[in-house]
């Protein structure tokens, strides 16, 4: 995790490939773990009983393997869908005006100059400015821009956008990215359950009597219960921890098919100016988003906080970079800088 | 002796000596890929550009010889990219004239709002702007693989096995000439906008 900049392409796409496949190895073994986990503790809990009570077949371990696994084959192979589905984007087949003409314009220009296949292009229903892309890889890639990032932003800013995130289907982010998002709404949804099941059973079968439990089972219990509490949290951590480096990057590489930083830089203004939330992109997507689509004051600096949990990093200092770039090319040009 | 030492080091140098030269096939695949990529985009702008002419041709009759330029740098162009990778100057070249001519006519366009309002001008004119970046972005991509191609070539130690790999250095893409990108002049036979900015961006030619 050192300089993750100053890998070449192919770094990046192998550091990208390795990390999407640990971050589903993980969450298998994480389900794993509930499972097997919980049926040890009910098995220390039943030793001292009579032996017909005790539990002997794992089968709850074997079933949260199972659900695991399930579960990661399914966010990695429909994760891109799932993903466009969820915040409401509608494919853009036949372009019905000027404005989605050129978008399908611009987005053929970029895969171009990035030299990847044409990406399917999605249009998201909402006023506020922001793109995101998705995909496995740049084979299978989708882009996708908001009705409001259309109607703000010139030609060269929407084409500098895309080109952003043609950067990111490039080096495969998209991949982890999208994956870590699939992922991310898995154990959402699967919090949401399990809170149900264990407040219904929580009032029910609290009159146990405990006298026979150990202290090692009570230990393993509290971690145990602890870990299905936390593990959404957990992966909304990594979301963020995930995705903020990978911004500058991005922006390098769109600056780099554009040739224009300027653009990109002009477009991060903009985007930031229209600061009201991104209403159909929720927070399980935040982190593919070109601009944090949930408005929080927390992208505006710095700092160990922002560290923990902004998925963006400040904008201002993503505009200061591409300004730099932008000058000193015009510099090497001979022009002359127009602000 | 140590003759497993020798065994290794050779083995080692094979391996090298096989990557680098997978690595040099590999460039040369992508740099010819990038190729044919500019020429799918130089025959989209070929064929865009009959339409192009048919539509502004009524209304234009005051512009016939950025009309003709237009033409006839584009039939040039059509001829000289026959003649496939191997020339790539001259296509070039050829490309390059028909851009320059293709851009003083967009501008012409731009100075006649009536022209602008009539008809598909504008969508024509998203067209041509797209079509033009495609091949500005293939011709990037060319020209940025090909020098990634050349490098390596050149560079020790990869330089050693370039001529077991038949690597040759590549043609870059001409960059544009220079004066074919100036703003052209504007014949001013029917004054259709305010002069005011004709006079502001024909500063530093002979205005008829």
């Amino acid at each position: 995790m050192t300089d993750e900049a100053s890998l070449n392409l192919f770094q990046q796409q192998e550091l990208n490939r390795r990390r999407t496949t640990w971050l589903l190895a993980v969450f298998v073994l994480f389900f794993a773990w509930l499972g097997f986990g919980g049926d040890y503790i009910y098995a220390l809990y039943t030793a001292h009983g009579p032996p017909a009570a005790q539990h002997h077949v794992w089968w709850f371990g074997f079933l949260m393997l199972a659900v695991g696994a399930g579960l990661a084959a399914y966010a990695y192979r429909t994760g891109p869908e799932k993903v466009l589905w969820a915040t409401g984007a509608e494919e853009v087949v036949d372009p019905v005006d000027d404005k989605q003409k050129q978008l399908v314009n611009v987005v053929e220009e970029m895969a171009i100059a990035a030299g990847v296949p044409r990406p399917r292009i999605w249009l998201v229903p909402d006023d506020d400015p922001n793109a995101f892309a998705t995909g496995t890889d740049p084979q299978h890639a989708h882009v996708a821009v908001t009705q409001g990032l259309l109607d703000l932003c010139s030609r060269d800013e929407l084409q500098a956008v895309v080109g952003h995130e043609l950067g990111h289907v490039k080096n495969l982010d998209v991949r982890l990215m999208t994956t870590l998002a699939a992922l991310v709404g898995a154990v959402v949804l699967m919090r949401d359950g399990t809170n149900r099941i264990f407040w219904s059973r929580g009032s029910g079968g609290g009159s146990r009597k405990k006298g026979d439990l150990g202290p090692l089972v009570l230990v393993l219990l509290v971690v145990w219960i602890l870990s299905w509490i936390l593990a959404p949290i957990i992966t909304q951590l990594l979301a963020v921890a995930v995705s903020r480096k990978r911004e500058y990057l991005a922006d390098a590489m769109g600056a780099q098919f554009t040739r224009n930083p300027l653009a990109l830089a002009s477009a991060l203004q903009k985007i930031e100016a229209a600061d009201m939330p991104t209403t159909h992109i929720k927070s399980g997507a935040a982190h593919m988003c070109i601009a944090d689509p949930l408005g929080r004051r927390l992208t505006a600096r710095e700092g160990l906080l922002a560290d923990v949990l902004a998925t963006h990093p400040p904008m201002a200092k993503r505009v200061a970079i591409l300004k730099g770039m932008g000058y000193a090319q015009l510099k090497k040009e001979g022009g002359v800088a127009t602000p | 002796m140590p003759s497993w030492i020798l065994l290794i080091v050779l083995a080692a140098a094979a391996l090298w000596i096989i990557s680098a030269y997978n690595g040099l096939v590999s460039l040369k695949n992508q740099t010819l890929n990038a190729f044919r990529q500019i020429d799918v985009q130089l025959k989209r702008r070929h064929d865009l550009i009959p339409n192009l002419v048919n539509a502004v041709r009524g209304a234009m009759n005051f512009e016939k010889g950025t009309l003709e330029a237009v033409i006839q740098a584009r039939n040039q162009a059509v001829t000289v990219n026959a003649a496939g990778p191997a020339a790539v100057k001259q296509i070039s070249r050829a490309e390059n004239a028909l851009s320059g001519a293709l851009s003083r006519l967009m501008v012409v366009v731009e100075q006649y709002p009536q022209l602008k309002a009539t008809g598909n001008i504008g969508q024509l004119q998203e067209e041509l702007t797209s079509t033009e970046n495609k091949v500005a972005f293939a011709r990037q991509l060319y020209n940025d693989t090909a020098t990634q191609y050349n490098t390596k070539q050149q560079q020790f130690p990869t330089a050693l096995v370039a001529g077991l790999a038949k690597a040759q250095p590549a043609d870059l893409w001409e960059i544009e000439d220079k004066a074919e990108r100036d703003v052209p002049q504007v014949d001013l036979g029917l004054t259709p906008v305010p002069p005011l900015r004709i006079a502001e961006r024909g500063s530093g030619g002979e205005a008829k």
